[in-house]
C-alpha cells in the first residue's frame, strides 16, 4: 500500500540537514511500529521517498514523503503514533493512501508556495519600499537570467517559473516551479532583484519558508491521497 | 520553542549546525525551577565522536533519574566555531537548555585518550572558568575528571577539581548529595572538597604534595589535607545486572561515528594482555546476565528506532552465553530489517555461521589481532593467539566465501627484534598462501585481500609493561620501514597491503599516558600555542608542542625512552586498581622470559582482583 505522508518542519530543525531528516524519518518509521515495506538483501531499506530536499536553515508547513506499507491502521491513528514519537519543530500533518497507479511525489511535482520574510526587523517604512520595489521588479514582462548548465551557460526567462507572486504585510508570497524538469529556488528570484540594483543582496537577509507543494493543477500532493478510514 | 545560544547567522555559516541544538530523539528535558544541582556531562571531541560514547549515555540516564539533578551534555566545538565563538565571545554552551556551562554546579569531563588533553582546556576557556583549578571561585563550577585516563591523572591535576576514579555507576550520587548538604549549610568550595575526598574513588589533586628527587623521579607523595585518603581505591559496579542502563538513548540527527544502539555485555577481561590498560584496570571481569542484555535490547531499540545494535566488550568470544544471545538477538530482530554487529569475535565455527548470517560475505572481512608477529614476543605480550589459530580461523573463512582479511599488530613492543617485526610479513604471507593453496581456481572469488596495519606501542599506567622504555620518533618510522620491505619480498606480495601510523602521536601519548604534574604546564603551553583535537591528524600540530617541551624545558626522554626503576615512585602509584604492583612486576618479569600467563578462567593467577569480591574470581565457587 503506497502512503503519502506531509509533515511540517519548524523553528531550530531548519538546521537538520535533508539526509539526516531522511536518517531521522526511517528511525522514527521503527518507533512508532510503522509496518514499513523493506527491500531485499544484507542491508535492506525501507521504501521510502521525499518530495524535494528541503535547503539548510529553510522551514516548511508543507513536506512529503512517499512510504510503502504491508498495512495500516487509520489515517488519525497513524498521525497520532508518528507524532508521539517526533522530535519538538517536525509534526506530521497528514498520512493518505495512494492508489497503486499514481506517481510518487517526486515525480508529479511541479510547483511550490514560499513565503519569505526578513530576518532582522527593519523599520516598517524600509520594508515596505522593500517589498514594493520587489513587486515592481517581478511585474515586468521578462526576466531573462543566465543559467549554468553541464554545458555553460544558457538564458532563460526567470518570469516563466514564478506562477504567482503577492506582498502580505510583512512577507512576499512565491509559487514558483519546482520539480525535475523546471526548478527555481526563491533564494535566486530575491538574488536577482538585487543584482539587477546593482547590488550585492546581503547575507542572510530572508528567511523563507516552504508552504505547500503542488502537482499539475496546482493541487496540494496530500489531495492525490485518500484518508484512511 | 527552544532558545538556542548561537544566532542564526553563526548557525547557517558553520559546518554541521545540528552538532550544537540539541533536541535530539531522547534528551530529556527538565523544568530548572525544580532543580537543585546542574551537572554537564562533557566529552572533549566533536560531537559525533562524543554521541558515540556508551559510558556518557549510561551517566546522562542515571543522573537524570534523580528528579534534583538536570544532566545535559557538552560536547567540543569543532575549529570553525571555536573561532567565532572566540571572536564573538560566545559563552561555552550546553546543549540541552543552551544555557552557559559557566552557571552549571558541576562540569564532569570523560578522558578516553590523552589526546584530547588540549580540548579539555578549550572546554574551560570557552566555558569562561579559569583554567586552573587553583583560580576558580566560590561561583565557578566543580570540575571532576573521569574514564579510563583517570587512571594517571596527573598531567591534569591543576586543571580538575577533583577526579572519580574508576566505574561511574557507584558514588557519583554520594559526591551529589554532599554537594547539596554543603550548599545547603552555607559552606564553601574548598569545605565540600574536603568533604569529596573522604569519598572512596575520589581524589582531590590540591590535597597531595609531590617531592621530587634531584634526576626528576618522584620522591613523596602524600596527602596534607587530613580529609584526603593516602590511596584511592577505584569503584567498581559488581553487579552488572541490576544496575543503570540506559532504556532510551539519544539518537543524533547526524550521522554519529557509532550508529547504533550499543549493548555491554560484561566489563572486563580474562585475558591479561600485558599491554592493555583496559584489561588491568577493568578487572575482574563481570558478565550481565542473558535477561538484562535481552530487556535492553528489546527496550533501546524500541525506543530509538536505530537499524543496528552492537555487542560491545573487551573480549565478545568471552561471553558465557555469547551463543544464546546471538541467536536471540537474530531470531529476534534480523527479520524487522535490524543489523546485527559482533566486533572482537575469536574467528571460529561458530563466529563464521553467525557472521555468514548477519553479514554480506563478499563485503565483509575477516579481523585478526595477532598484535605481534612471531610466537615468540606474542608470549611476551601474553597475547594467547597461535600462528595456527589464525591460518585455521583463516582456512576455514576462505572456505565459506571470505577472502578479505585485516590483521593488527604493534610495533615497539618490549624485546621486540628485527625478526620479530618481519614476522609480521610473513604471518601475512602465510595466510595468503593458505588461500591459493585450499581454494581452487575457479571458485575463487578474486585474488584474496590481506591488510596489515601497525600502531606503534604505547606503555599505559596499570600494565606490565608500565616500566618499559619507548623508542625515539625515528627508530619508529625505522620499524615500519623493516616491515614494509619484508612485505615486498613475500611470494605473495601482490596479495599485500601494509599500513602504518604515523609517530609523533605516539610519542606525545607516550608522555602524557605516563606524566606526571609537571606535564601540566606543557599541556597548557602547548594549548596557548594553538593546540587542540590533536586526535585528528588534519589539526595536530606536532611542532607547537615540540616548541612547548623546549620552552619549558621538560625532556621528553625523561619520560618515554629512559628505563624505569622497578622501585621507582611512579606517579598513578597512589591509585589502587585492584590488581597490585607485586603483580604487575611479576608479569613484567614474565614478559622478560617470555612466559606466558593463563587467563582467569584456566587459573586464578593472583592479580588482586578478587578484593572486589565478585565476578570472574567467584565464578563457579558458590
Amino acid at each position: 500500500m503506497k502512503i503519502r505522508i506531509k509533515f511540517a518542519k519548524r523553528g531550530a530543525m531548519k538546521f537538520v540537514g535533508h539526509l539526516d531528516i531522511m536518517r531521522y524519518f526511517q528511525k522514527a518509521m521503527r518507533r512508532a511500529e510503522v509496518d514499513i515495506a523493506y527491500s531485499e538483501g544484507f542491508s535492506p531499506h525501507q521504501k521510502m521517498s521525499f518530495a524535494a530536499p528541503l535547503g539548510l536553515g529553510l522551514t516548511s508547513e508543507g513536506e512529503y514523503m512517499d512510504i510503502e506499507v504491508h498495512q495500516s491502521k487509520s489515517s488519525k491513528e497513524m498521525v497520532q503514533a508518528l507524532n508521539e514519537v517526533m522530535v519538538d519543530g517536525i509534526e506530521i500533518l497528514s498520512f493518505k493512501k495512494l492508489s497503486d497507479s499514481s506517481q510518487n511525489a517526486m515525480a508529479s511535482l511541479v510547483a511550490a508556495d514560499y513565503r519569505l520574510t526578513l530576518r532582522k526587523e527593519e523599520p516598517f517604512k524600509q520594508r515596505e519600499k522593500l517589498f514594493q520595489e520587489i513587486e515592481t521588479f517581478l511585474n515586468q514582462e521578462s526576466i531573462p537570467i543566465m543559467k549554468k548548465t553541464k554545458k555553460g551557460e544558457k538564458e532563460i526567462d526567470l518570469k516563466s517559473l514564478i506562477y504567482h507572486f503577492s506582498v502580505k504585510e510583512d512577507s512576499l508570497f512565491l509559487t514558483v516551479a519546482v520539480g525535475s524538469a523546471e526548478n527555481v529556488k526563491p533564494e535566486l528570484i530575491v538574488e536577482t532583484f538585487f543584482n539587477a540594483k546593482g547590488q550585492q543582496m546581503p547575507e542572510f537577509y530572508f528567511q523563507i519558508q516552504r508552504l505547500e507543494l503542488y502537482t499539475k493543477d496546482l493541487i496540494p500532493l496530500e489531495e492525490v491521497g485518500e484518508d484512511i478510514e | 520553542m527552544r532558545k538556542l545560544a548561537l544566532p542564526e547567522e553563526v548557525l547557517l555559516k558553520i559546518e554541521k549546525p545540528a552538532r550544537y541544538i540539541g533536541n535530539e530523539v531522547n534528551m530529556v528535558r527538565k523544568d530548572l525551577s525544580e532543580i537543585e544541582v546542574r551537572f554537564a556531562m562533557c566529552f572533549p571531541d566533536v560531537y559525533e565522536i562524543g554521541m558515540s560514547h556508551l559510558g556518557i549515555q549510561i551517566l546522562y540516564d542515571m543522573f537524570n533519574q534523580r528528579e534534583d539533578i538536570y544532566c545535559e551534555r557538552i560536547y567540543s566545538p569543532w575549529t570553525d566555531l571555536d573561532k567565532i565563538m572566540r571572536e564573538q565571545k560566545i559563552p561555552l554552551f550546553a546543549i540541552e537548555s543552551q544555557d552557559p556551562i559557566k552557571e552549571f554546579d558541576f562540569i564532569g569531563i570523560t578522558l578516553q585518550y590523552e589526546m584530547c588533553y588540549t580540548n579539555v582546556l578549550q572546554i574551560l576557556d570557552l566555558g569562561q572558568i579559569p583554567l586552573h583549578s587553583c583560580d576558580r571561585t566560590e561561583d565557578d563550577p566543580i570540575i571532576i575528571g573521569g574514564g579510563p585516563c583517570a587512571y594517571n591523572p596527573e598531567p591534569l591535576a591543576e586543571f580538575f577539581d577533583l577526579f572519580y576514579i574508576g566505574e561511574g555507576e557507584t558514588v557519583y550520587f554520594d559526591l551529589i548529595d554532599a554537594y547539596k548538604e554543603n550548599k545547603k549549610a552555607g559552606r564553601s568550595r574548598i569545605e565540600f572538597l574536603e568533604r569529596a575526598a573522604e569519598i572512596p574513588g575520589i581524589y582531590v589533586p590540591q590535597f597531595y604534595t609531590v617531592t621530587y628527587h634531584e634526576d626528576g623521579t618522584i620522591q613523596r607523595f602524600f596527602p596534607h589535607n587530613p580529609h584526603a585518603k593516602e590511596k584511592i581505591r577505584k569503584e567498581v559496579v559488581m553487579d552488572m545486572s541490576h544496575t543503570y542502563y540506559p532504556k532510551k538513548p539519544l539518537v543524533p540527527f547526524i550521522k554519529a561515528t557509532q550508529d547504533r544502539v550499543v549493548l555491554e555485555i560484561q566489563r572486563g577481561c580474562i585475558r591479561g594482555c600485558r599491554f592493555c590498560q583496559a584489561g588491568e584496570v577493568y578487572k575482574p571481569v563481570r558478565e550481565r546476565s542473558l535477561e538484562f542484555l535481552k530487556n535492553a535490547a528489546y527496550e533501546m531499540l524500541k525506543n530509538t528506532g536505530q537499524e543496528e545494535i552492537s555487542l560491545s566488550s573487551l573480549s565478545s568470544s568471552d561471553y558465557s552465553n555469547l551463543k544464546e544471545l546471538v541467536n536471540f538477538l537474530i531470531e529476534e530482530f534480523q527479520g524487522k530489517g535490524v543489523n546485527i554487529s559482533l566486533p572482537s569475535l575469536r574467528i571460529d565455527a561458530f563466529s563464521l555461521d553467525v557472521m555468514s548470517k548477519v553479514q554480506d560475505i563478499k563485503k565483509s572481512s575477516l579481523t585478526f589481532a595477532p598484535e605481534a608477529g612471531s610466537q615468540r614476543l606474542r608470549n611476551v605480550i601474553n597475547k594467547g593467539l597461535t600462528q595456527e589459530d589464525i591460518l585455521n580461523g583463516a582456512s576455514k573463512a576462505f572456505h565459506g566465501g571470505w577472502n578479505k582479511v585485516k590483521l593488527y599488530f604493534m610495533l615497539g613492543l618490549p624485546t621486540e627484534t628485527k625478526e620479530d617485526m618481519e614476522e609480521i610479513a610473513v604471518l601475512s604471507d602465510n595466510i595468503a598462501r593458505v588461500y591459493y593453496a585450499e581454494i581452487p581456481k575457479e571458485q575463487r572469488n578474486g585474488k584474496v585481500q590481506i591488510t596489515a596495519s601497525t600502531s606503534f606501542f604505547v606503555p599505559k599506567p596499570f600494565t606490565p609493561f608500565q616500566w618499559a622504555k619507548m623508542c625515539q620518533k625515528e627508530d619508529y618510522l625505522e620499524k615500519a620501514r623493516i616491515v614494509n620491505a619484508k612485505m615486498k619480498e613475500m611470494l605473495n606480495w601482490k596479495s599485500l597491503k601494509y599500513n602504518w601510523h604515523e609517530a609523533d602521536v605516539t610519542v606525545l601519548e607516550g608522555v602524557l599516558a605516563r606524566g606526571d604534574r609537571k606535564i601540566s604546564a606543557v599541556i597548557e603551553r602547548a594549548y596557548q600555542k594553538g593546540c587542540f583535537y590533536d586526535a585528528w591528524s588534519e589539526t595536530f600540530d606536532n611542532d607547537k608542542w615540540m616548541e612547548a617541551f623546549d620552552e619549558l624545558g621538560i625532556d621528553i626522554n625523561f619520560y618515554n625512552t629512559r628505563e624505569r626503576d622497578l622501585d621507582e615512585i611512579l606517579p598513578w602509584d597512589f591509585i589502587d586498581v585492584g590488581v597490585t604492583k607485586e603483580f604487575l612486576k611479576r608479569e613484567w618479569k614474565r614478559a622478560l622470559e617470555e612466559k606466558t600467563t593463563p587467563n582467569c578462567r584456566i587459573s586464578c593467577s593472583g592479580c588482586g582482583a578478587k578484593v572486589f569480591e565478585g565476578g570472574v574470581c567467584f565464578e563457579n565457587k558458590n
